[in-house]
C-alpha cells in the first residue's frame, strides 16, 4: 500500500559512520563523488570500491539494501553503457564491425568505467542516506550553508522548509489512504482503465488533499506563531554539531584516498 | 473585591469583528473578564459563540477591534511585548497533527524555547523537565506521527510548557480526541494547575469536562452569558438548554425532578451527590 514509501531510508545503527557528523558524512560525500572521476587506473577502482565494501559491512547495512539502491538505475545504466560502446571512435583497431556498426576499445574500456563509477556513486550516496537521519541532514544544509546567509540567501527558511515536509510526509500519506478509502466507498474506481481514464480518476483524491494540506498550513503556520516563531534571528538550537576526533580522521582516510589515487594515476601508467 | 495584582487576563468592552465581502461581522460584543493567576478556567458555547475568538485574543493572535486585552498588565495591541505576551500565555489548538513541528518529540518541544534563544543547555534542562510534566518522557525520540491523539495533544501541551508561561490557553484541544484521549488531557492540565499553579483557559463543548473546572464562562452570541462555579452556572439548565448547551446528565434528572413537583436541590453536578439526593428523596416519603 502507499504507505509502505519511505523517504531518507534511515537504517538505524549505532556504528561510526551513524556517528560521524552529518556534515562531514555530506562533504565527504562529494569529496567521493570527485574521487571517481579522478580515477584513471584500475587499482584506483579496486580503492574505491573496497572502500565502500568496508564501510557497509562496519555500517551493518544488509546487501540487499544494496541491490535495492542500484535496481531503479540499472536501465539508465544499460543504456548509457550501449551507447557509449557504439558511439564512441577510438583509434586502435575496431573489435567488431558490421555495416554501420563498430565497436572500439576505447569504447568498451569508457562503457565500462563509467558504468563502475555511476554504480559506486549511487551506492556511495546511498550511504550517506542510510546512516544519517533525515532531520540530522538538514541540520548539516543548514550549517554547511550559513554563509550564505551573507548574501542574502534564505538559508534557515530553506531547512524549516525541509523539515516541516518531512513532518508531513507521513500525515499526508495517511490522509491520502483515508481519501482514497472514502472515494472508493462513493464508488470511485481508481485501479481500472487507460492511463487517461486513472489519471482523471486521480482528481477527486488531490483535490480534497490539496485543500485539507492549506489547512494544515494555515493551522501550522499560527501554531508556530504562538510558539514565539520569527525566523531563524536569534535562534538557538537544542542540539549542536560538534565535529570529534572521529571526523578528523574520517577526513584523512579520504586525503590518503586522494592521494593514494592521484600517485597510481601518475606512476602505475594505464593498466586499463 | 480581588487584588489586582493578581489578575491574568483582563478584558475591557472587548469587541471584534471581523470583514468579509466588505461586510462586517461582530464576533464579540463588548466582553468584561478577568482572569486570575492559578484559577482553573472552562469556557464553555456553541460553535460560532466566538469562545474561540476570544480565545485567541489572549496571546495576540487577534487584536480587538474595540476596547482593551491586558496579560498581565501588558496592552495586547503594544507590538514590542508581542513575544512577551506570547510568552506568557501559551496556546495549545485542536488539531494536534497541525501544531506539531519537528519530526522528533523533544526537537518539537524544544521548538518555542529556541526561538526564544534560550542556550542549549537551558533548553534540554526544559524540555526533559516539560516531557516528564505531560509523561511523555519515554517517547522523546519518537516521531509524531507513531503517537496517538491524546499523546500527541500532550507533546503540543509540553511544547507550551517548556515557554515557561503562566497561563495555558486549550482552544477545544480535546475536541478531536477520543474518550480516553480526552481522559489523559484532563489529568495532565488538571495537575499543572494543581502541582505548578498554571492558570488554564479550557474552551470546550463537554459539560463532563466543564464540571471539573474552579469557574465556568459561558459565552453565546459574542456576550457573557454566565459566569461563576459550575454549582452556580449549571443551576440554569432552561437557559443553558435555551442557547444550545446540555448540562450533565445527573443535573438534568434533577431539573425533570424538580419540575414533576419534587423537592431535590437544584445544584446537583456529580454521580454520588445525585445518589445522595435520590436516596434522602426515597426514605423521606
Amino acid at each position: 500500500m502507499i504507505k509502505d514509501i519511505t523517504i531518507g531510508q534511515y537504517f538505524p545503527g549505532k556504528s561510526v559512520l551513524h556517528r560521524t557528523d552529518p556534515r562531514m558524512k555530506l562533504i565527504l560525500t562529494v569529496f567521493y563523488i570527485v574521487l571517481l572521476f579522478l580515477i584513471q587506473n584500475i587499482l584506483g577502482y579496486i580503492i574505491a570500491i573496497g572502500f565502500l565494501v568496508v564501510a557497509y559491512i562496519i555500517a551493518k547495512i544488509p546487501f540487499k539494501m544494496v541491490l535495492k539502491s542500484i535496481k531503479p538505475i540499472i536501465p539508465i545504466i544499460i543504456f548509457t553503457a550501449i551507447l557509449n560502446m557504439f558511439f564512441i571512435e577510438g583509434e586502435s583497431e575496431p573489435l567488431f564491425e558490421w555495416w554501420i556498426f563498430r565497436i572500439a576499445p576505447e569504447g568498451v574500456k569508457l562503457a565500462v568505467t563509467m558504468a563502475i563509477r555511476v554504480v559506486c556513486l549511487i551506492v556511495g550516496a546511498s550511504l550517506l542516506t542510510y546512516t544519517t537521519l533525515p532531520i540530522s541532514l538538514t541540520d548539516a544544509i543548514e550549517d554547511l550553508l550559513g554563509p550564505l546567509k551573507k548574501l542574502k540567501f534564505p538559508v534557515h527558511e530553506l531547512a524549516m522548509m525541509m523539515s516541516i515536509a518531512l513532518r508531513f510526509i507521513p500525515t499526508l500519506v495517511e490522509e491520502t489512504d483515508k481519501i482514497m478509502a472514502a472515494q472508493k466507498a462513493r464508488g470511485a474506481d481508481l485501479e481500472s482503465g487507460n492511463l487517461m481514464q486513472r489519471a482523471k480518476a486521480l482528481v477527486p483524491i488531490l483535490i480534497p488533499l490539496f485543500i485539507s494540506a492549506f489547512r494544515r498550513a494555515e493551522e501550522l503556520a499560527l501554531a508556530m506563531e504562538a510558539r514565539c516563531y520569527h525566523g531563524g534571528e536569534n535562534r538557538t538550537r537544542l542540539k549542536q554539531l560538534h565535529y570529534t576526533k572521529l571526523d578528523v580522521f574520517a577526513f584523512l582516510l579520504f586525503v590518503l584516498m586522494l592521494v593514494g589515487i592521484i600517485l597510481l594515476n601518475l606512476y602505475a601508467p594505464v593498466l586499463i | 473585591m480581588e487584588n489586582t495584582e493578581q489578575v491574568l487576563l483582563q478584558t475591557e468592552n472587548l469587541e471584534f469583528a471581523y470583514e468579509q465581502n466588505e461586510q462586517q461581522t461582530m464576533v464579540l460584543h463588548g466582553i468584561n473578564l478577568s482572569i486570575r493567576k492559578g484559577e482553573f478556567v472552562a469556557v464553555l458555547g456553541h460553535n460560532g459563540s466566538g469562545k474561540s475568538t476570544l480565545a485567541k485574543h489572549f496571546n495576540a493572535i487577534y487584536l480587538p477591534t474595540k476596547g482593551v486585552v491586558y496579560v498581565d498588565g501588558i496592552e495586547t495591541t503594544n507590538e514590542e511585548m508581542l513575544f512577551e505576551i506570547r510568552q506568557h500565555v501559551g496556546m495549545v489548538f485542536q488539531n494536534p497533527d497541525n501544531q506539531l513541528v519537528a519530526t522528533l518529540v523533544e526537537e518539537d518541544v524544544a521548538f518555542a524555547p529556541e526561538n526564544l534563544g534560550i542556550a542549549p543547555a537551558e533548553i534540554r534542562r526544559r524540555v526533559d523537565a516539560a516531557l516528564k510534566q505531560v509523561d511523555m518522557y519515554e517517547y522523546r525520540e519518537h516521531s509524531p506521527h507513531q503517537l496517538s491523539g491524546g499523546q500527541k495533544q500532550r507533546v503540543a501541551i509540553a511544547g507550551i510548557i517548556a515557554m515557561q508561561p503562566e497561563c495555558i490557553v486549550l482552544d477545544e484541544a480535546t475536541a478531536m480526541l477520543d474518550p480516553r484521549g480526552r481522559n489523559e488531557v484532563m489529568k495532565t492540565i488538571h495537575e499543572l494547575n494543581r502541582k505548578a499553579g498554571a492558570t488554564i483557559v479550557h474552551i470546550t463543548h463537554y459539560m463532563e469536562e466543564a464540571v471539573e473546572a474552579d469557574r465556568v464562562i459561558v459565552i453565546d452570541e459574542g456576550k457573557v452569558l454566565l459566569d461563576g462555579t459550575p454549582r452556580y452556572v449549571f443551576q440554569h439548565v432552561s437557559l443553558l438548554k435555551k442557547v444550545g448547551l446540555d448540562v450533565p446528565q445527573v443535573t438534568e434528572l434533577m431539573a425533570e425532578l424538580a419540575e414533576a413537583g419534587l423537592k431535590v436541590p437544584d445544584d446537583i453536578l456529580t454521580e454520588t451527590e445525585c445518589a445522595d439526593a435520590l436516596e434522602k428523596l426515597l426514605s423521606g416519603q
